[in-house]
């Protein structure tokens, strides 16, 4: 399994990621999916979430922190499921709009 | 058009300084989005797939060139540059910012509009007809008993929890513009056996998982009835609906399992004890309210329009666009122009600023800058000269605005689905899009009448169950899969499609609906359209050419 944490930032509603390097004492976040701290066990997935959660809870900058299933792609995570796929890169129908139009790759 | 008085302003501007605080608090932590969430909601915004979204109403469809105007700038200021108008008559946009709301709201109230009832177990913006006040068989304008039922609605402390949302349309004449079938209430203005006006009062239609046509539970009511019947209605539904189970507690459930007889018995029961009370319309009240909808000042015309007849002869575009986007009105001189804003390939319901902000200009040069948004996603100038119709076809033409394809294949009726909609389970806009570009005018223009209609899921938002072909977007095994209905119908002959059969890939489907087009063309008898060729002879000569068998 390879999962890693997806949300929405409080103030803009944007999909973020639990980034790289959270978990050492420092939460942060990021709006591309290759910055995401990535789990590949139960155990560690457990972990990110519980982090993501407490961060809700005490910096209130990100809501409805979940975790989705990835895979490694090219170099690049990828959204096993074509919701979270669309979820983290926009509107399949609007290719200039979300992170798509920002750097991401499909 | 109905303008605020002091306590609609009051009303407005209140909600604003109190979500701007709402707002403020949430972004300090001193509530929970838990917390914060039926707050948001009561105001229209909602968290989608992307972002939030923000959605405002167009009460009973009408606005002014000034309100475009504000909406063109909210999209342009506060979004992304664009607005989706939704099938019940209100605009959505898809990326506002939490902490920018309050303005945005702030700048809808400068124009008389709001985002109050957009959401949450309420009683939501009241639909109409968006000919109301123009067409041809009107008996009296329903805007007049919409603006009745706003006032009434907004903020009713009875109904602003019901077990469920509420939506009602009204309609004013005997053809049904605004889908009154398939509203939780349905109004359609009669007259009674006196020549008095009334109207039937339509109860439990409805679309989503369980969708049903609303039954007639009163033939004729006068219309000073109109608010102590709805009353009726509403109480026995807050009493009886269920809260046990969300997919059960719209009214349409309830209906269903009382039972018609006794669900009116007890709405005539509650109207008997309250409709001599204060919710009985006093005349003078409908007049103040009547006033607001005077018709503009329509000039003494011929009817004839020898500039608009010698254009159309020598122009087969713009005749085009005459036999298939404007419709008479009932003044001599007038006609009323619907603007298709599906041009091929585009999103269905989607506009940018600058088509809104030209549309508000035409509105000011050619409807006395009246516009309405329709319920299949598309805008309507109500009353529009008919020498002026062929230098407003060369302006819409400008900005890509004169596509010809009202009521046909191309007019699609879409929700945003799963490119933007966190309910959805499959992409209904590229479907749309698909479909659109895949035939052309002339092509639509033989086929003729047709309504398409998608949803990305089973709220049923795209109304599927109501289209001639209805498309619904479904989850199979993690892939997107869609199921095909045929014989739905939303005008004043509502009926509910069946499904054909087995589901098709996003790929499939759309070679479907080239069979099923194929299908009624080899099959019809005259100029008659696909819905009537398809209750003619039934689903299988369709069934046997999708699946080569039946």
């Amino acid at each position: 399994m390879t999962q890693i944490v997806i949300a929405n930032y409080l103030g803009s509603g944007r999909v973020v990621f639990l980034a790289k390097g959270s978990g050492n004492g420092s939460v942060s976040w990021g709006e591309l999916i290759d910055t995401a701290e990535v789990a590949t066990d139960e155990d560690r997935a457990t972990a990110l979430l519980a982090l993501a959660e407490a961060d809700v809870a005490e910096r209130n900058v990100v809501m409805d922190p979940y975790l989705i299933d990835v895979e490694e792609e090219g170099g690049s995570l990828r959204p096993t499921k074509y919701r979270e796929a669309i979820r983290a890169l926009g509107p399949t129908v609007r290719q200039d709009l979300g992170k798509q139009a920002e750097g991401a790759e499909a | 058009m109905y303008r605020y008085d002091e306590f609609d302003h009051a009303l407005v501007q209140d909600r604003v300084t109190q979500f701007r605080r709402q707002v403020e608090r949430r972004m300090k932590g001193e509530i929970s989005e838990e917390q914060f969430r039926p707050l948001r909601l009561m105001n229209g915004l909602y968290l989608q797939l992307h972002a939030y979204m923000l959605r405002v109403a167009i009460p009973y469809g009408t606005l002014d060139s000034r309100q475009m105007r504000k909406l063109a700038y909210i999209a342009r200021r506060y979004d992304k540059g664009y607005g989706h108008f939704t099938t019940r008559q209100n605009i959505q946009y898809n990326w506002p910012k939490l902490e920018e709301t309050p303005d945005i709201l702030a700048e809808l109230a400068e124009v008389e509009m709001h985002a109050i009832q957009t959401s949450g177990n309420c009683i939501r913006n009241v639909t109409s007809d968006q000919y109301a006040g123009a067409a041809k068989n009107e008996i009296e304008d329903p805007r007049i008993w919409c603006e009745i039922a706003r006032q009434w609605s907004t903020l009713h402390p009875e109904f602003s929890f019901l077990p469920r949302k509420f939506k009602i349309a009204i309609t004013g004449c005997e053809n049904d513009r605004a889908a009154v079938k398939v509203h939780d209430i349905g109004m359609i203005m009669k007259r009674g056996a006196a020549g008095e006006v009334g109207f039937e009062v339509l109860v439990g239609g409805g679309l989503g998982r369980t969708p049903f046509v609303g039954k007639t539970i009163r033939e004729f009511l006068p219309k000073e009835h109109f608010l102590s019947y709805m009353e009726a209605i509403l109480r026995v539904y807050n009493q009886l609906g269920r809260r046990d189970n969300k997919y059960k507690a719209r009214i349409k459930v309830t209906l269903h399992e009382t039972g018609k007889e006794e669900f009116t018995r007890l709405v005539e029961e509650e109207w008997e004890a309250i409709k001599d009370s204060t919710l009985k319309l006093p005349k003078e009240e409908v007049d103040r309210i009547a006033a607001h909808f005077h018709p503009p000042a329509w000039k003494a015309l011929p009817n004839d329009a020898p500039t608009c007849d010698s254009r159309a002869a020598s122009d087969p575009e713009f005749a085009a666009w005459l036999r298939h986007n404007v419709e008479e009105h009932k003044t001599a001189g007038y006609a009323i122009v619907n603007i298709s804003v599906k041009p091929p390939g585009e999103p269905p319901g989607d506009v940018t600023d600058v088509p809104m902000e030209a549309m508000a200009e035409m509105a000011d040069a050619y409807s006395f800058s009246e516009l309405r948004v329709t319920h299949v996603q598309n805008v309507t100038l109500p009353h529009v000269e008919k020498e002026q119709l062929p230098a407003l076809f060369d302006d819409l033409a400008k900005h890509g605005l004169a596509t010809a394809n009202v009521g046909l294949v191309s007019d699609i009726i879409c929700c945003p689905g799963l490119d933007y909609c966190a309910l959805a389970n499959a992409r209904s806009i590229p479907v749309a899009q698909e479909l659109t570009k895949r035939y052309t005018l002339e092509r639509q223009q033989e086929i003729g009448d047709m309504q398409i209609k998608i949803s990305g899921c089973i709220n049923a938002c795209g109304h599927h169950h109501v289209g001639n072909i209805g498309i619904l977007g479904v989850d199979r095994k993690g892939e997107e899969h869609y199921q095909v209905q045929l014989g739905g119908s939303a005008s004043e002959d509502a009926s509910l499609g069946k499904i054909i059969g087995r589901g098709f890939t996003q790929d499939e489907v759309i070679e479907v609906v080239d069979k099923l087009l194929d299908t009624y063309l080899e099959l019809r008898e005259g100029e008659e359209a696909f819905i009537d060729t398809y209750r003619r002879v039934g689903m299988n000569p369709f069934k046997e050419r999708v699946y080569g068998t039946a």
